[in-house]
């Protein structure tokens, strides 16, 4: 099959002078509707061949459309994509395989149950018998592998692999099909800091041998920090293109947001007052019987903020599952407000005055396939002030709906769309302005800016800042350590289930990232 | 792949998509009729004539209807909370029993619309309690509710045998069934519903459980998008991770759904037993529950999709009946073909034409 001979003589192609002006990807008057929602207008976007292109912008700009449109998942209802100069019409993910274009998705497109090689070769394993093909893969992925500096065992099931290599995985199934052109959409949000280091040593080896890459994300700092060229997108258009190195973060926050962003947060002390969540020798194993938490101990109060740091997978998400009532302890007490809540199940909880932004808005948070303003009461859908007696008023709910709404600007302000039909951040939004709105004593708050913008996660930030400044108490858990540090007035860290130490809110990186990784404590 | 996510308009999705699946099954079968040397265009002449030409072909498609529309909306029910009720069948049955004896003990003493609401009741007790076993398995032993409602089909049936066999037989009788009902225990004709276009009811046993089946569907409505109960059963359809972040019990969802489910299921009974034959015989559900799975899933286990759905399945029976006594050729076997031709197409294959509905549409649509 194709895949197995194009990639030859491409290095010299690509470190041939001049190359680095020759446009890989250009995309002429991309236009794109849904319904009255006009989400990508008269783009017009040039990216060189052998760079590394960001797109920035905030949270239902356009950008996942356009990519979509460029990878064949959308049509586009006016415009032309050329690739390599020559105009090309991809009606579907095959045409863009064809045309040299790979997808790496944010939610991961691999059979679990597969091997690597398995899932490499999947759709491209070159005749009916799978031998051949199955040695020829094996090459062709040792190949690439030492090309590209890519170690991943060919023969590990894919499930157990982390989620980083998962995705080198994926980048790995682009490559094998021949990619020149890669497409990476927020591809380290579910990554740890050093899984994205070396996402981006990758990255960088494929550009020096001539591949193009367009890399979405919400962070400025890894825009700066890899990206050659920079595009902003505004409401659907494509508002500015900058060389990176020509450009700072502010000016680039502006250009987003078309206004300036605060970037650090500014919150005054804390004034704790009661101790309002309790957690006393709380053990939590998951389901195959592993410990997850280990006899952990700790007091969050009224009027502060509480963070957990820690490496994902150390037992943070199931603490706070387990205090949210999703878990069920093995052994250990919790108390809120005074009053046991240790087994008591989550609406039972909420009673008692708790409120949970929880980490998964995928499959916690959100019913996708509701609308927005059923969403909108998931969790406290048995109020009554949603409806007397058994039937729900949803004249109430609506009403209520479009008032969060506008409050935390979630776009397209329709609480009749489709909750799958928001984008990342808008949904984030969504799951936000439900929890808090509610005025609980405690909020647990589980990566709340995973996906967001800049300006929703100034937003996001200052709400929960508004919460301890009221009273509240907010226990906080995020694999995103500026964003620990920044809010949290105390941090506690976590390592293989148990709390190895304390800081104060203005511990340095350093030392919590030892403590992260379980050398200091 | 690229299609599956983009949204349609409601009338393509709940009109122009299944009218195509039913035209391409009806295709199907006219070629089948044709192999066999018949004239298809005759046959559906022969067949539509049959099930709607005159007040008691009517009434006997609306006596059908009748009884797929209670079934239909119990396997809907249970669908929506995700779970897949195949035992309506059984369910059914069951409720026959539940009916039968609301009416064989009261027939005696009061009128009519006196019996019938203690027969509702009735077969709605027997039908959930025969999904309650498989209910209670699933909520708490995690067996498999399409495994254990399958076997209660069976063991319903042993059941029933029994009990018309050797309890509930008139002595000195050959035929399992129940003695007949007085009018107190029988629901009356709608003869007053057909005269009212100008026909004649004739033979046809369409009776008052028509009605009680509509309002049902109004009811099923109301308790699937308008009540908090219908609010939890949807998400945990839709998605088991959130509703346990809501705080809805499973268990407790599980068991309501499916009682209501079963419950739905045995007041089908109530169209045969008490409106059509006035005694409970033995398998008189006849497969009504079964064709209930394939009436939810074309009418996209919505109410009103189910009327319409129940009411081609109602045609092709009826009408089936007609066509196989006029056309001797075509034989009861040969309707069972057209049936599963209908089922395979509207239920299963349902999503076999969307991807090219869909680019067609976005063609269309994009062009404005
Ligand atoms: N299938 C769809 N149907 C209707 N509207 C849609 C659909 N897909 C996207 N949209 C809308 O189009 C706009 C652009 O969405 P898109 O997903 O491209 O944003 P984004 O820039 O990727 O945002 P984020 O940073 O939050 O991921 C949003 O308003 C979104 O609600
Ligand atoms: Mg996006």
């Amino acid at each position: 099959m194709r895949p197995f001979f194009r990639n030859k003589g491409r290095k010299g192609e690509a470190l041939g002078l001049g190359s680095a002006s020759e446009p890989a990807i250009e995309l002429v008057g991309i236009d794109k509707k849904f319904g009255a929602v006009h989400a990508n207008k008269n783009i017009n976007l040039t990216v060189a061949k052998g760079t590394i292109h960001g797109i920035i912008g905030e949270n239902g700009a356009g950008k996942s459309t356009l990519m979509s449109i460029l990878y064949g998942f959308y049509q586009a209802d006016q415009g032309e994509i050329r690739i390599s100069g020559r105009p090309v019409a991809i009606r579907d993910s095959q045409a863009a395989i064809a045309a040299g274009i790979g997808m790496v998705h944010q939610h991961f497109m691999l059979v679990e149950d597969f091997t690597v090689l398995e899932n490499v070769m999947l759709g491209a394993e070159g005749g009916q018998l799978l031998a051949k093909g199955t040695s020829h893969a094996r090459k062709e992925l040792k190949r690439l592998e030492s090309d590209y500096g890519m170690e991943v065992d060919p023969d590990a099931v894919v499930e157990e692999l982390p989620v980083g290599t998962q995705q080198r995985v994926e980048i790995l199934k682009a490559l094998y099909r021949g990619a020149e052109i890669l497409i990476l959409d927020e591809p380290t949000g579910v990554l740890t800091p050093p899984e994205a280091d070396h996402l981006f040593k990758v990255l960088r080896v494929l550009r020096d041998q001539g591949k193009t890459i367009i890399l979405i994300t919400h962070k400025l700092r890894e825009i700066m920090a890899i990206t050659d060229t920079v595009s902003v997108m505004r409401r659907g258009e494509m508002v500015a293109t900058r060389t990176t190195s020509e450009t700072t973060v502010e000016e680039l926050a502006e250009l987003m947001v078309g206004r300036r962003v605060l970037l650090r947060v500014e919150k005054g002390d804390a004034a704790p007052g009661n101790v309002l969540l309790s957690v006393r020798n709380l053990t939590v194993k998951d389901s195959r019987g592993v410990v997850m938490v280990d006899n952990v101990s700790f007091d969050v109060r009224a009027g502060e903020i509480v963070g957990i740091a820690g490496v994902a997978g150390n037992g943070q998400s199931e603490l706070l599952e387990a205090i949210a009532g999703i878990r069920k302890p093995t052994s250990g007490e919790i108390w809120i407000d005074g009053k046991p809540a240790a087994g008591i199940d989550p609406r039972g909880l909420r009673e008692l005055g708790l409120a949970h932004i929880p980490e998964d808005r995928h499959h916690m948070g959100l019913v996708l396939k509701f609308e927005e303003y059923e969403n909108a009461i998931l969790g406290y859908h048995r109020d009554p002030r949603y409806g007397r007696g058994y039937l729900l008023d949803l004249d109430a709910i609506r009403e209520e709906a479009e008032e969060k709404i506008a409050k935390y600007d979630i776009r397209p302000p329709n609480p009749r769309l489709r909750t799958a039909n928001f984008s990342g951040g808008n949904q984030q939004k969504i799951v936000v302005a439900r929890e808090i709105e509610r005025d609980p004593k405690l909020l647990l708050v589980g990566q709340p800016t995973r996906g967001v913008d800049i300006g929703a996660i100034e937003f996001i930030h200052k709400r929960i800042i508004d919460m301890r400044d009221a009273g509240k108490a907010v226990l906080l858990v995020s694999v995103e350590l500026d964003e620990v540090r920044s809010l949290s007035d105390r941090i506690l860290v976590m390592f293989a289930g148990k709390i190895v130490g304390e800081k104060s809110g203005d511990a340095s990186e350093q030392m919590l990232g030892l403590m992260m990784a379980g050398i200091a404590a | 792949m690229s299609t599956a996510s983009v949204q349609l308009p409601r009338w393509i999705n709940y009109g122009a998509i299944p009218l195509i699946n039913l035209v391409l099954a009806f295709v199907c079968s006219g070629l089948v009729v044709w192999a066999i040397g018949e004239s298809p265009w005759e046959a559906l002449q022969l067949l539509v004539a049959g099930a709607l030409g005159r007040g008691e072909g009517i009434g006997f498609t609306l006596f059908y209807t009748t009884s797929f529309i209670f079934t239909g909306l119990s396997v809907a029910v249970a669908i929506h909370a995700g779970l897949f009720n195949i035992g309506s069948e059984g369910q059914a049955y069951l409720g026959g029993l539940g009916a039968a004896l609301v009416a064989l003990s009261l027939d005696r003493y009061v009128p009519w619309y006196v019996t019938m609401p203690f027969a509702i009741i009735g077969a709605a007790l027997f039908g959930a309690a025969c999904a309650a076993v498989p209910a209670w398995l699933q909520a708490k032993r995690g067996s498999h509710i399409v495994i254990t409602t399958i076997m209660f089909n069976f063991i319903t049936s042993s059941l029933m045998n029994y009990v018309l066999v050797h309890l509930l037989i008139v002595p000195g009788k050959m035929a399992p069934e129940t003695r007949t009902f007085l009018p107190g225990g029988q629901l009356p004709k709608l003869d007053w519903l057909i005269a009212m276009f100008g026909g004649k009811l004739g033979a046809a046993p369409l009776n008052v459980s028509f009605l009680i089946a509509l309002v049902m569907c109004f009811l099923v409505w109301v308790l699937i998008w308008r009540t908090k109960l219908g609010y939890e059963m949807r998400t945990l359809g839709i998605s088991p991770s959130a509703a346990a972040y809501a705080g809805i019990p499973y268990a407790k969802i599980v068991m309501i759904t499916m009682l209501i489910s079963g419950g739905l299921a045995g007041m089908m009974a109530l169209n045969p037993v008490m409106g059509a034959s006035g005694r409970l015989q033995i398998e008189f559900v006849g497969g009504a529950g079964f064709v209930g799975i394939a009436v939810s899933l074309m009418g996209r286990n919505h109410p009103a999709g189910i009327v319409l759905s129940a009411l081609l399945f109602g045609i092709l029976y009826q009408g089936g009946a007609e066509l196989s006594f006029d056309m001797p050729s075509i034989t009861r076997d040969m309707i069972v073909v057209i049936q599963g031709l209908v089922i395979l197409f509207a239920g299963a294959l349902e999503y076999m034409l969307r991807p090219a509905i869909v680019r067609l549409y976005q063609q269309v649509a994009g062009g404005r």
